[in-house]
């Protein structure tokens, strides 16, 4: 059995096998004095580091802040967004009109503005919120059009030959046909959100886990700041990794 | 009465006439309300320039050398970080494209990577390349190579087989292959990869100049928020998005011809 699942899963033991190859080789070149250990900290230097980063620098209530900040805007975004896209689904010369601007909304670098919203919304986690919230918006507004206006035209022709009402239609057709693709646009968007949290509260110096690491690399603290990053790394992956499961489990025939 | 299998509705018809009307419409409004807001005494008049302002300041920014010396500085920085981004992406990606078993082993790597919050790895480019452009090059590029080795190994699974196979009938060495079938063959992917690689790249090199910088547009940003001049910040920050989305819109006309 296990030769089996060795034989299975050769390639990904291969990339772990590599990742590992190369953290002892960064180890043996830092402790052999190629490398500088006040540029790149011993990676066991960092493995040690996290347990401090853990418990004195509270990187989990941090991580709650941004939670926190991440729920809100996120939140905000699906509930002002999936609306206006269905608003726009419902006319042709709206959506035609709207589209292309929202697409270049949603390519813009917003978070370039943060002075701006600093200026607006004060110093606070509001600023953090409504720039992550403002990112966030253009993807879920976009696939939610494109959800609703790729429903299979025979289900809609099924609900008009049960004589449903406009109501019903939406909630028993529209809805849930679009949902797959409006949790894309949900999982973008988050992506988006997630991006601009951390993001500003790194340039700000504010809030959750991106001031952390602003704290700890002023400090010059480097096994603490790779640690930092590290642990940042890992909670936006498994992040999307959840955020991947959902929307597979929502999309089961993809 | 909607059409059969649509449940949009259809009083007015989308005819780009009707689009360029509303367009218009919407936009006119946008500014009336903001014009409104400026002179209603609601706000700060600073938070809420009137429209005046920012263009007078827009102009200003226009004929000011020192605009178009950030702004140079900030292309370069941009153009390099998307040079060696470009570079290693494009290998990468078709390497990962080519080989099943390394595709395996690390793409999810690169997969995962690619959208966290790369800005949080500025203090680590400050240590390794320096307060100056380095940094902000080494960053930008890190952003870009993700968005780009992506779109080329996906791109390199994409390329027909007929047409690798008529290479190798040919004989064709590893570089007649690479420049002859595999890269015209993965033109739209490598530039779509390259356009979403720039946009990432411009956005990064421009919040690493906010953050620490003696130049550039982001120092500029920076520099008109610590006057606190409204009208100049608004101007400038709808210059940068111009400049990014017409870039955007450059590469994607090229990747779509």
């Amino acid at each position: 059995m296990a030769e089996a699942f060795l034989r299975r899963h050769t390639p990904e033991l291969f990339g772990l096998a590599t990742l590992l190859v190369c953290v002892l080789g960064f180890e043996a070149l830092i402790r052999g004095g190629v490398v500088n250990r006040y540029i790149i900290p011993p990676p066991s230097d960092i493995l040690l580091a996290f347990e401090r980063v853990i418990v004195e620098e509270n990187i989990l209530a941090r991580c709650r802040d941004t939670a926190f900040e991440m729920l809100v805007a996120g939140g905000a975004s699906v509930l002002v967004g999936v609306p206006i896209g269905v608003l726009l689904y419902r006319s042709a010369l709206w959506r035609r009109a709207m589209e292309d601007w929202i697409g270049a909304l949603a390519a813009a670098p917003i978070v370039l503005a943060f002075p701006l919203f600093l200026v607006l919304f004060g110093r606070s986690p509001k600023t953090i919120i409504v720039m992550g919230f403002v990112h966030g918006l253009a993807p879920i507004i976009l696939k939610t059009v494109e959800g609703l206006a790729s429903t299979r035209p025979v289900l809609i022709n099924v609900g008009r030959s049960l004589k449903m009402t406009q109501s019903q239609m939406f909630w028993k057709i529209l809805l849930p046909s679009a949902m797959p693709i409006i949790f894309t646009g949900i999982r973008l968007s988050w992506t988006f959100v997630l991006i601009t949290i951390v993001g500003i509260e790194y340039l700000i110096n504010l809030g959750g886990v991106g001031q952390l690491i602003n704290e700890l690399a002023e400090r010059y603290d480097l096994p603490g700041t790779y640690a930092g990053i590290c642990f940042v790394i890992l909670v936006s992956v498994l992040f999307f990794l959840a955020l991947e499961r959902v929307e597979s489990w929502l999309q089961p025939g993809r | 009465m909607a059409a059969a299998g649509s449940l949009t509705s259809s009083s007015i018809p989308a005819t780009p006439r009707n689009v360029l009307a509303l367009r218009l419409a919407v936009a006119v409004f946008v500014l009336c309300v903001w014009e409104g807001l400026s002179r209603s005494g609601l706000f700060y008049g600073e938070v809420v320039p009137s429209l005046l302002a920012i263009f007078v300041s827009m102009g200003k920014l226009l004929i000011d050398p020192i605009f178009w010396r950030n702004l140079q500085v900030t292309m370069v920085e941009t153009v390099a970080s998307l040079a060696i981004g470009a570079g290693f992406g494009i290998t990468v990606g078709i390497v990962l494209g080519a080989n099943r078993f390394l595709m395996r082993a690390f793409e999810p790597v690169v997969y995962y990577l690619s959208p966290t919050p790369r800005i949080i790895l500025f203090p680590v480019m400050i240590m390794w390349f320096g307060v100056g452009p380095g940094s902000k090059i080494a960053l930008g590029a890190l952003s870009a190579f993700f968005a780009i080795a992506l779109s080329t190994a996906a791109g390199m699974r994409q390329i027909d087989p007929i047409l690798i196979r008529v290479g190798r009938s040919f004989r064709a060495n590893i570089w007649q292959m690479a420049f002859k079938i595999y890269l015209p063959a993965m033109r739209v992917p490598i530039l779509n990869g390259i356009r979403l690689g720039m946009g990432t790249a411009i956005i990064t090199v421009l919040l690493g100049e906010t953050k620490l910088s003696n130049q550039g547009l982001g120092y500029m940003i920076m520099q008109i928020y610590t006057r606190f001049d409204m009208p100049g910040l608004y101007a400038l920050l709808i210059l940068v998005f111009v400049i990014a989305g017409g870039v955007n819109a450059l590469i994607g006309h090229f990747a779509c011809d």
